[in-house]
């Protein structure tokens, strides 16, 4: 039975870790545009990119999951996404990049603003160009800024990847669930959570690594 | 001719002109200081001249061409600009040394990052970095810091990141070199060390611009002063004019605070 359970579990939990990734992978970059968009010079898209991260930052994600996988069935008649497991997970995968996306880009704009502007003055008068000063001077001092929230948001993500659950995707809550209702146990699902902390675990340990590493200057 | 001739510069920051039309002129191998009391103008001035603002009227000449003209488009640009910015080289009152890069670092940057836009740089790259490694390297022994050079800028006291600012800004052979403020950031047990070095440059005979608060040291290293209120050049001399017999009632007025 522990076997079959595990087999079950870790099948699932493959699904957690593809979700994860790709929301990371999607959300880090996509986060950066956010964050240039509500730093703009131009006011209406200024306020328009606020307003978006004003909205998802201000509902829950679960709704999100929700309104992102059924609305343009209800709304507009079509199911964007397909049917089947396929279709929850892009859906899935298009409302976590979103919803962590407008996170890292409030991030990366309080590590840029807090860089003093004397930094970027300084690199000016040495005859640096706008790019020289970008990724010679002021990155690696945002990166040091922002790696302890940004640690704080994944491992957030780690857990928040359960979410996933309210619209049936196979991941290792559902995996978990699924051996309530065929063999009525329920310690596999309580048991998911050993998954989740040796996971976070992993990645904790991880990213101190890299906050250390960043250790040899102070900004 | 003047080394440094700086015409009728106004300076307007949404209403309020802080600079009211600013005229003067430098020798080669001259220390000039510019004196006043906060809010006349002093820092605006030297932030125009190296472009950090854009002064919104008057021209900035070196050795006769004219690098900048409010009215003139050509020396507007970007690109004019940066390049003409390495006429100046400016050291800030908080030294703004980048953190993540060592005293060396620090020094060598811009040279390396000027090399890379020579059209030679891929065949003679060992040389160029060799000659870039012993300038930045003679230059932190000059300021005094060749023991120095592999420390990050917190592990220096304040008086040291300074002289790694005045070597950063000196190896890049400026023609004038700009002081804001140089030792106002320091503990006054710091201040000597960074003052040694610049008077060490006046006698090298290093074109300097100085704003200061250190008069007995603007007496001393200077060859001309410059009393600077209200956006407007109030008096103009040498230091025995302007210390020992100021014309200018604000000029006195000034004066009498610091005795």
């Amino acid at each position: 039975m522990f076997a079959e359970v595990l087999a079950s579990l870790s099948k699932g939990f493959l699904v957690t870790l593809e979700l994860f990734a790709i929301t990371l992978a999607g959300a880090i970059p996509l986060g950066l545009i956010i964050c240039f968009g509500s730093m703009s010079k131009i006011t209406p898209i200024k306020a328009v990119v606020k307003f978006i991260v004003w909205v998802i930052r201000g509902t829950p994600l679960m709704l999100q999951l929700l309104i992102i996988y059924y609305g343009p069935g209800l709304i507009l008649g079509s199911n964007w996404w397909g049917s089947g497991e396929h279709g929850r997970f892009i859906a899935t995968i298009v409302a976590f990049i979103i919803n962590y996306a407008c996170y890292f880009s409030e991030i990366y704009r309080g590590g840029i603003q807090a860089i003093p502007v004397g930094q970027q003055e300084a690199g000016a008068v040495l005859g640096m160009t706008k790019s020289q000063i970008f990724f010679k001077i002021t990155l690696m001092q945002v990166i040091k800024r922002i790696v302890p929230p940004m640690s704080n948001e994944i491992i957030t993500l780690v857990k928040d990847t359960s979410l996933s659950r309210i619209i049936a995707l196979q991941e290792v809550i559902w995996a978990g669930q699924a051996f309530m209702k065929t063999s009525g146990i329920i310690w596999p699902l309580f048991f998911t959570g050993v998954y989740y902390l040796v996971f976070s675990g992993i990645l904790t340990m991880a990213l101190g690594k890299l906050e250390k590493k960043l250790d040899f200057f102070r900004v | 001719m003047a080394l440094l001739e700086v015409i009728d510069l106004h300076k307007y920051f949404g209403k309020t002109e802080v600079l009211k039309g600013i005229y003067f002129s430098m020798e080669k191998g001259e220390t000039l200081s510019v004196i006043g009391a906060s809010g006349g103008g002093k820092t605006t001035l030297l932030r125009c001249l190296n472009f950090l603002e854009i002064p919104t009227k008057g021209k900035i000449l070196v050795n006769g061409n004219c690098i900048f003209d409010a009215n003139d488009e050509r020396t507007l640009s970007e690109k004019e600009i940066r390049q003409n910015r390495l006429n100046f080289g400016l050291v800030f009152q908080n030294f703004n040394l980048f953190p993540q890069y060592t005293a060396f670092d620090n020094v060598s940057l811009a040279l390396k990052l000027q090399a890379k836009e020579r059209p030679d740089y891929k065949e003679k790259r060992r040389e160029i970095l060799k000659e870039i490694d012993e300038k930045s390297h003679g230059i932190l022994e000059r300021v005094g810091l060749s023991d120095k050079k592999d420390l990050y800028p917190h592990q220096l006291s304040g008086g040291q990141q300074q002289r790694v600012a005045i070597a950063r800004a000196l190896v890049l052979q400026p023609a004038v070199l700009f002081f804001d403020e140089p030792t106002s950031a320091l503990d006054p047990e710091l201040t000597g060390e960074v003052l040694k070095v610049i008077k060490q440059l006046a006698e090298e005979e290093m074109t300097m611009v100085i704003v200061t608060h250190e008069m007995n040291f603007a007496k001393e290293v200077s060859d001309q002063v410059i009393f600077m209120d209200e956006g407007l050049v109030a008096e103009q001399g040498t230091p025995d004019e302007v210390f020992g017999n100021p014309k200018n009632a604000r000029t006195r007025a000034f004066l009498g605070k610091y005795e």
